[in-house]
């Protein structure tokens, strides 16, 4: 890799379990550096003093070691040949193989101009009425799953994934643990989809501080197929939750103040600039994001989901539905923002007023469970809306069902019929003329 | 000018050594590349300034020559203004070219080559002061008044005015003679340093008028006046971004100013695809005709963010000066407090709480001051109205920003999770919420002749019906349903009445979206007589069942046409019922 005009020091000054500082000069910000054969990145230039963070740790580093500065920032050499892949953080392939040809990418590249952006209104179905029916996905959409660890996030990932009829999948893994890297890539191999898929993985087995780097590779290679190729692509990221954590690392041993929950001043911005590269393009690509943001006990409160929540265009909660034992889509917490652009306008005209009513409906059966729970008498009403909770839980919400927006909402009104009066569903009485069973 | 070279780098905060005069918040440009990038000198230390560069610093070394300015960041104020889309820092986002924002990339804030119809409205001889109308030309709908510049100081004299004609904005249209006897001559564009309020005006008397936006929880319950402050501080999902929209599309303003202040780009991508369509209510013209928008996204350079609210206040403090209504919508003032705080954390200051700088609270109080009813030195007024919303971390109301924000604005519209968890939208807390102008005597006197005598108490008795129905409900939970008196559940089924019929709207619902101040007035009489009204139920499920009814006609009155023949069907169904 070394070529003529690189600079090379051999003088390391100070070494912290993160970072080395040294004396150089001529050195760009954010530039690349290998520091003792380790891949290292400038953090910080006071006069001719250069912070670089090593993104494998500085375990064994000398202060004798060879510094050499590569000139350029992080890059991802980009082209048809990433598809069907398997990389590291640093884009080299995993499992042997050449490297990928093509053009060489800086990666976390400039933002598209807001304006030059289109409205996204393209329905991603996913058979899953807790998605398709109550948080309607849409092209160009951002959207993590908050779920707690011991929840099926992943495999709920892969199924909205294959079935997401998207040109390319790209995965980015960080701190994924060798099981579920392996899931994943049985779960496309299977499919017969990895042809069209790119993986940029980092497992548990590597060092944290580099899954830094896997978010920008992946919407790198993103942009490309986006971009270039025009193609409709869908980024995985799973976890951010351990991307964050690797953040709070850096800025810790840097020395910086950190602002809530131990997380660095920067942190909405630094998740802002990931997810705000999901984006409707004018030339017909796009890239849409569902990413995993694993919380804590349930704590939506906690500085990661909380500034992902304000960033991201909703977020699915699973929850386990002690009623029916099934995992559902938790309705009342789950939210997409852009199910609006799409909802009564791609899909049947009842929809948002059926999305609602059942919602609301399923609320006056949790009150009526509290009720029960504390020992009162349960009207007639509140044992109809147990029965409408049970039916609803298990034919709509639970994530095996794999149905058509149109039988879903057919369904819904099925249940309306069964359990209550059109009054009581307080939809408009047009749509209850049209649509009541 | 001074000029100096870059010492040291952490991300955005450049130090630069400079050979000169530096002041504070002085702009300059960092060269790099081929590149020029704008920065704003944030400290200075001896002959180190220390620099916000409004751009990525990838690939900046030491060594790379930095241009000071000699003066502060800028808004250039001029006609052609409206409809444009800019970033925090004035560059129109429309005339850029390629899909990304190149760094370094800067495009003109208004057209310099068009033309304008210009009509005198002072003449030779006229005592003059900074804000004065010299003349006018029209913009789109508006009548845009071409004024002394504001960084003139004391009295001055006209000289001569241009004749009604022709111009582009940077002929001079004026002269004029200050005390000295210089004279200066006057163009159509001036600059203003956006971090400086605007002062041209006599006197900032307390608002009175109230501003329609066409929400009942706000209108009807807790409004908000020509030239006041109000935020809306809720947790994600809570429905900030839709609220703000409504009242964005709604409001009864000649001028709106959208400052997406480090939020999501595909709000602000709705804007652009929604407004050129869409009608303003009041006028009929369409909505991107009277907005500017300025838009810093979250994935923007975030020093940009903090000028981006700024930008906006000082371009609407421009219009106002013409005599205008306008309405300040930013969302979210909290990215801009978050700015603050990455800044603050660079240079390595001592922490307030949460990590925010310590003069987090005076900085926020100072920029809604600049909101306000005035007096213009001809006697006309003009008004900004300003209304940020606050993300709070973990929805908690109790962090430094809401918090700040709270001593500074006169109206809280509380979001609240539970609501918003029910879907009951708009999710304003009825009781958490408040405006501070209901207590203002010249705005109850302007609600009693604009809408009804005594409005203000019929409004606090209905808020009292809610508070109320709240106790009602919390007994019915504790002793249950059997448990209470049948009053209990009719007190509670009147807080819902209200609740779903006047608090709740459909922002969605063509119709119900947009609810004009008469239509909320004869609506909140409708539920206000029912509630206040007393019925005999034989039991709570006879009265649940009787309520649940009477909501059902109600919401199908709020979808259907203001005084059409359905609506008054509706009516005529509920009276029937009672």
């Amino acid at each position: 890799m070394t070529t003529a005009f690189q600079k090379i020091y051999t003088r390391i000054d100070n070494i912290t379990k993160a970072t080395v500082t040294l004396q150089a000069s001529g050195v760009g910000n954010d530039e690349l550096a290998t520091v003792g054969g380790k891949l290292a990145q400038v953090v910080k230039i006071d006069g001719d003093s250069v912070t670089l963070q090593v993104f494998a740790g500085t375990e064994g580093i000398a202060t004798s070691d060879e510094v050499v500065f590569h000139g350029e920032p992080p890059v991802l050499r980009v082209g048809d040949g990433l598809a069907g892949r398997f990389f590291n953080a640093y884009g080299e392939p995993l499992e042997g193989g050449p490297a990928p040809e093509g053009e060489v990418r800086q990666i976390g590249g400039p933002t598209v101009n807001p304006f030059k952006r289109l409205q996204p209104s393209e329905l991603i179905a996913t058979g899953i009425a807790g998605i398709d029916l109550n948080n309607t996905i849409v092209t160009g959409q951002k959207i993590p799953f908050f779920a707690d660890p011991d929840q099926p996030y992943n495999q709920v990932m892969a199924t909205v994934a294959l079935r997401a009829q998207a040109d390319k999948i790209i995965l980015g893994g960080m701190g994924l643990t060798n099981d579920d890297y392996l899931y994943f890539k049985n779960v496309f191999e299977n499919a017969g989809a990895l042809d069209r898929i790119v993986s940029f993985v980092n497992t548990t087995e590597n060092p944290p501080v580099e899954r830094l780097l896997v978010p920008d590779m992946a919407l790198t290679a993103a942009e490309y197929f986006a971009v270039d190729k025009g193609e409709k692509v869908l980024v995985l990221l799973t976890d951010m939750t351990l991307y964050a954590d690797a953040l709070a690392i850096v800025s810790n041993r840097m020395d910086q103040i950190p602002s809530k929950d131990s997380m660095p001043g920067s942190l909405y911005s630094d998740l802002a600039k990931i997810y705000e590269k999901a984006v409707q393009l004018p030339g017909g690509g796009s890239i849409t994001i569902i990413a995993v943001t694993t919380l804590s006990g349930g704590d939506i409160t906690h500085a990661i989901p909380d500034n992902t929540g304000y960033i991201t265009e909703g977020q699915l909660f699973l929850r386990n539905d002690t009623d029916t034992g099934k995992v559902i889509v938790d309705p009342f917490r789950s939210l997409s923002r852009l199910k609006q652009l799409v909802i009564g306008k791609k899909t049947r005209e009842d929809h948002p007023q059926v999305m609602n009513a059942a919602i609301r409906l399923y609320a006056d059966a949790a009150n009526a469970k509290t009720k029960l729970e504390n020992g009162f008498d349960l009207s007639d009403y509140d044992e109809r809306t147990l029965g409408f909770a049970r039916e609803y839980s298990e034919h709509l919400l639970s994530i095996d069902v794999n149905i058509h927006i149109d039988e879903m909402l057919d369904t819904a009104w099925r249940l309306f019929a069964k359990y209550f009066t059109p009054a009581e569903t307080a939809i408009k009485q047009e749509l209850i003329d049209k649509f009541w069973q | 000018m001074t000029k100096g070279k870059v010492s040291g780098i952490v991300a955005n905060l450049v130090v630069v050594k400079a050979d000169g005069p530096v002041a504070q918040n002085e702009i300059c440009y960092v060269k790099t590349g081929g590149l020029s990038l704008m920065a704003e000198v944030i400290k200075v230390i001896g002959d180190q300034a220390y620099i916000q560069v409004f751009d990525s610093t990838r690939g900046l070394s030491v060594g790379a020559p930095v241009e000071f300015a000699g003066h502060m960041l800028e808004v250039t104020l001029a006609p052609g203004m409206l409809s444009r889309s800019y970033d925090g820092l004035q560059n129109d986002l429309e005339k850029m070219s390629g899909l990304f924002i190149e760094r370094g990339t800067t495009t003109e804030p208004i057209d310099f080559s068009a033309t304008w119809e210009f009509t005198p409205l002072a003449k030779a001889g006229d005592r003059v002061v900074a804000g004065w109308w010299l003349g006018e030309v029209p913009e789109i709908n508006l009548t845009h008044k071409i004024m002394v510049p504001f960084t003139f100081q004391g009295s001055y004299t006209i000289k001569s005015v241009a004749p009604r004609g022709t111009y582009k904005v940077t002929d001079t249209i004026a002269t004029l003679t200050d005390a000295q006897g210089n004279d200066h001559n006057i163009t159509m564009v001036q600059k203003w340093p956006v971090k400086r309020a605007v002062k041209a005006y006599t006197e900032k008397p307390r608002p009175s008028k109230v501003m329609e936006t066409g929400v009942r929880a706000i209108d009807t319950f807790n409004p908000i006046t020509e030239g006041g402050t109000g935020f809306i501080p809720g947790p994600f999902g809570a429905g900030k971004t839709v609220l703000q929209h409504a009242i964005s599309k709604q409001a009864d303003a000649d001028v709106i100013m959208i400052v997406a202040c480090g939020e999501r780009a595909n709000e602000v991508v709705e804007i652009f695809a929604e407004f050129p369509h869409l009608v303003d209510p009041h006028t009929g013209h369409k909505l991107m005709e009277r907005t500017i928008i300025i838009c810093n996204t979250s994935n923007m350079p975030v020093a940009a963010r903090e000028a981006s609210v700024y930008t906006g206040m000082a371009i609407g403090e421009y219009y106002r000066a013409m005599g205008l209504k306008v309405l300040i919508l930013a969302d979210s003032t909290s990215r801009w407090a978050q700015a603050l705080r990455e800044m603050s954390n660079r240079l390595e200051e001592l922490p307030g709480q949460d990590a925010f700088p310590m003069d987090l609270s005076a900085i926020i109080s100072n920029f809604y001051s600049r909101a306000g009813l005035v007096y213009l030195p001809n006697g006309e007024t003009g008004s900004v109205t300003f209304l940020g919303t606050v993300s709070p971390a973990g929805g908690n109301l109790k962090e430094p920003v809401t918090e700040s924000t709270k001593k500074a604005a006169r109206c809280f519209y509380a979001l609240s999770q539970s609501r918003a968890d029910s879907k009951r939208y708009p999710a304003i807390d009825p009781l958490d919420s408040y405006s501070k102008y209901l207590e203002y005597p010249e705005v109850q006197q302007y609600l009693d002749t604009t809408i009804e005598s005594g409005w203000v108490a019929k409004v606090m008795r209905g808020k009292t019906l809610v508070q109320r129905g709240k106790e009602a409900s919390e007994q019915i939970n504790i002793l249950g349903d059997d448990g209470v008196p049948v009053e209990y559940h009719e007190r509670f089924w009147k807080s819902e009445l209200l609740d779903f019929v006047i608090l709740q709207q459909d922002a969605f619902d063509s119709i119900d979206a947009y609810c004009r101040l008469d239509r909320q007035k004869y609506m909140y009489n409708m539920v206000l007589g029912i509630c206040e009204g007393s019925f005999a139920f034989d039991g709570f499920e006879q009265c649940a069942e009787f309520f649940k009814e009477l909501i059902n006609l109600f919401k199908q009155m709020n979808y259907t046409e203001f005084d059409s023949d359905a609506f008054h069907n509706y009516r005529k169904q509920i009276e029937a019922k009672l």
